[in-house]
């Protein structure tokens, strides 16, 4: 079939969908979107709508990006805009079906916001929300509109188009127009991607292999599942035209076992295009040939290296290699590679699709285009969001994340994951590009952002992150392997109240040593959180070493626990709760916690009723209070 | 070989690099890799069983010991720790009477940690069996866990 037919039966259907008389519900499905309730929600429409013989179509979406009040439900119901509804429980679903479908009243209480032309009264613009306002979707731009299982929704979309445009161009126009257009590997190194397509297309080799980066193995990051779940064909039309522009036979999409809803619709996007005549032999009748497989990631980090993805792939333990020899000179099995990230590979798509000048008009002078990030952590609106590079982390933070959770201070932003850094508040103003974030100590990574307010202790985060990096740590080159654990060695002290006054030095010694050393990223960016922290925030390692104090009262060890005499009624909520009976006291005793035995368990203080508040926990300091139960005042 | 064994492999006969895919498929029908399992994979793929091992014990996702009937995972991802993590896999190590892990003796549960399930915004996070559970509480993790009883 030409691409043309495929194109007019995928448009005639979508605007049979879209003037269907029926009304229509958008259900968001993702992960995200499951994980808060909404397979009972659909559950819920479909048995509401049966039991009123009410003729709808129900449709799963993927994640639109507003995670923070999922489910997320959209109704279209003819005549009026598309209105998408918040934080909808099975409960709320027979009310709303009934007022808004029966009784035609919107329920603008319910409604977050109206999507596309037209307005009602009472509900905003979905788009005008602070939230969506700074926003340009264009790697997101099917996410939470389209069935991502159905094809024909996607090439309704302009979907595919950009393939069948590079068809027309010959495979240096294509990598031209991809020069042209600025983008940079979003994987999180900001390679060229262009260039990169080039270096493999001038390799020497009749079979050469491409590879999507599904592995999205940093903690703290989701952006690649979204598009995944929500938006397969966006990746899979990039892979093509990469496929076609660097002459690769053969496609693997590296993909994380822990996203089973991800692989699911790759498998099923596969089938569609093999079904379309997209993959295999002769694509479109054009006589390209490429066959795409998926290969499911095993659980390791360090496959999201290049080179230990593609040793993953070849069935080994995933090691880095040194490097030369590029993938694109010697990758799977000897042969010229390229892999290319998740998002990469759908913004190549919209490229195709647009043009290289259309995409150039976002982002700033060297880093052009627009990011996803994942907006997580102690932040206000957690959730998916797409932006043109160049914004201010606190525009970021503060406009779109609507600022701190429970309005507490703002201490740190974690950008690219554990290979990232920790910004403070100084840093809030930098434009997110490239070459700032990495002037600044960080990276841009692949688009985790968290937040952490005055409750994290920055030495116990960076312990964190190097706690986890040391465990991904394969093994194969010495700094990585040895100097990750002696520093987190040094961290471990530090956070229990051993820490000396040289451990700082030798951090900072550590640090330098690995970032320079390691044969891969891995190591390479392991100790960016310790160097960030370090940098940043060096008043809280030396809270921890110099005065045993933790000031942001999470570390165990250095914190204490006391029952306030004064305001201690002796109910003995706390004495029964405590898992240790550390506790000593009884009715109307002011209660009194035995130090030695304590484990730092925090039970006291969660269950003292609000009411006394007569638990507090300090560091770095002792409150005198009676060694024995003694009687509640009589005042009280 | 068992019958089954065979069965799964036979189609990974002659393929190149195999061998991830066929853990994978063995762990999915069985559990776990058995010793025996592992015996029988080095035979088909011609390898020694230490190459096996070599590549199975590097990934986190393959097991060497049965699984629990029930498996509870606690997510330690960046955001669920910066919003209490620690505290519910305390909680959940002290609900099931056994470490991250570990397996109850009576093979009712197994415990573990991954290091994120990608549902960040939602953070704190449990999965039990393929549930996702959202913005969860210490207490709240023990009630569910309860509830799979």
């Amino acid at each position: 079939m030409k691409f043309e037919e495929i194109q007019n039966r995928a448009e005639t259907e979508w605007e049979a969908l879209e003037h269907s008389e029926k009304p229509r519900i958008l259900v968001g499905a993702a992960t995200c979107g499951r994980s808060a309730g909404a397979l009972n929600v659909l559950q819920t429409i479909n048995e509401e709508l049966a039991r009123r013989s009410i003729d709808a179509i129900v449709m799963q979406v993927g994640c639109i990006g507003i995670c923070y009040l999922e489910p997320l439900v959209d109704i279209i119901k003819p005549g009026y805009p598309r209105i998408c509804y918040s934080s909808i429980t099975p409960e709320i679903v027979p009310e709303l079906i009934e007022d808004y479908l029966i009784k035609d009243n919107p329920r603008p209480d319910l409604a977050l916001g109206t999507i596309g032309d037209g307005e009602v009264e009472g509900i905003p613009k979905f788009f005008d929300l602070p939230m969506l306002k700074a926003q340009v979707r264009i790697i997101l731009r099917n996410c939470g509109t389209i069935n991502p299982e159905d094809i024909n929704h996607y090439i309704a979309q302009g979907g595919y188009s950009g393939f069948a445009r590079a068809m027309e161009m010959s495979p240096e126009e294509v990598i031209e127009e991809i020069k042209k257009s600025g983008l940079r590997g979003r994987g999180g190194a900001g390679f060229p991607t262009g260039l990169k397509w080039e270096f493999c297309r001038k390799s020497p080799g009749s079979e050469k292999y491409l590879v999507c980066n599904a592995d999205e193995g940093d903690p703290g990051a989701f952006m690649n599942r979204s598009v995944l779940e929500g938006d397969p064909h966006s990746i899979l039309e990039g892979m093509l035209i990469a496929a076609y522009a660097i002459e690769a036979t053969h496609g693997y999409i590296y993909c994380r076992a822990e996203y089973p809803l991800a692989l699911e619709r790759l498998n099923i996007a596969l089938a569609k295009m093999k079904e379309y005549g997209l993959l295999g032999e002769n694509i479109l009748g054009s006589g390209f040939d490429f066959d795409l497989e998926i290969k499911e990631g095993a659980g390791a980090f360090v496959c999201g290296e290049e080179t230990a993805l593609m040793a993953s792939i070849e069935g080994k333990r995933g090691m880095p290699r040194p490097r030369p020899p590029f993938p694109a000179q010697s990758g799977i099995w000897g042969k010229p590679t390229n892999i290319n990230n998740v998002e990469t590979l759908a913004t190549v798509a919209a490229i195709l699709q647009r043009g290289a000048d259309w995409y150039t008009q976002y982002g700033t002078e060297r880093s052009k285009g627009t990011k996803t990030f994942a907006l997580a952590g102690k932040i206000k609106r957690t959730g998916l969001i797409e932006v043109p590079l160049g914004i201010t982390l606190r525009d970021i933070i503060y406009d779109i994340g609507g600022g701190i959770a429970d309005d507490k201070q703002f201490k740190a932003v974690q950008t690219g994951g554990p290979s990232g850094g920790c910004l403070s508040a100084e840093q809030l103003d930098l434009p997110v590009d490239y070459e700032t974030l990495a002037r600044a100590g960080s990276i841009m990574g692949s688009g985790g952002m968290v937040v952490a307010d005055e409750d994290t202790c920055l030495v116990d985060f960076a312990k964190f992150f190097l706690t986890f990096t040391q465990a991904e740590s394969c093994g194969k080159c010495v700094p990585c392997r040895v100097g990750t654990r002696q520093m987190l060695n040094i961290l471990e002290r530090i956070t229990k109240g051993g820490g000396e006054e040289e451990d700082i030095d030798k951090l900072q010694n550590l640090a330098e040593t690995i970032r320079d050393g390691s044969l891969c990223a891995l190591g390479g960016t392991a100790p960016n959180p310790v160097l960030t922290t370090l940098r940043y925030f060096r008043n809280e390692y030396e809270a921890h070493i110099k005065e045993k104090r933790c000031p942001a009262l999470v570390c165990k060890e250095l914190v204490s626990y006391y029952i306030l005499p004064d305001k201690c009624e002796g109910c003995m909520i706390c004495l029964r709760n405590c898992p240790v009976g550390a506790i000593k006291g009884e009715k109307r005793m002011v209660h009194v916690i035995d130090q030695d035995k304590c484990t730092k368990c925090g039970t006291c203080l969660s269950v003292c009723p609000p009411r006394f508040h007569a638990v507090t926990k300090v560091s770095g300091e002792e409150i005198e209070v009676p060694e024995e139960p003694t009687p509640v005042a009589s005042s009280k | 070989m068992s019958n089954k064994l065979a069965e799964l492999l036979a189609p990974y006969e002659g393929e190149k690099g195999a061998l991830i895919p066929i853990l994978q498929k063995v762990q999915g029908e069985f559990g776990y890799l058995s010793d025996k399992a592992i015996h029988e994979i080095a035979h088909f793929m011609g390898t020694s069983e230490s190459e096996i091992f070599g590549v199975a014990t590097f990934y986190a996702q393959f097991r060497f010991t049965p699984r629990g009937k029930h498996v509870v995972k606690v997510c330690l991802g960046t955001s669920c720790y910066v919003r209490g993590a620690t505290q519910i896999m305390e909680a959940m190590e002290q609900k099931l009477g056994i470490k991250s892990g570990e397996t109850t003796s009576d093979l009712e549960f197994s415990l573990e940690s991954v290091a994120c399930f990608g549902c960040c915004a939602l953070s704190p996070i449990i999965v039990v069996d393929d549930t996702v559970y959202s913005k969860i509480t210490a207490e709240k993790a023990k009630q569910i866990v309860s509830s799979y009883e």
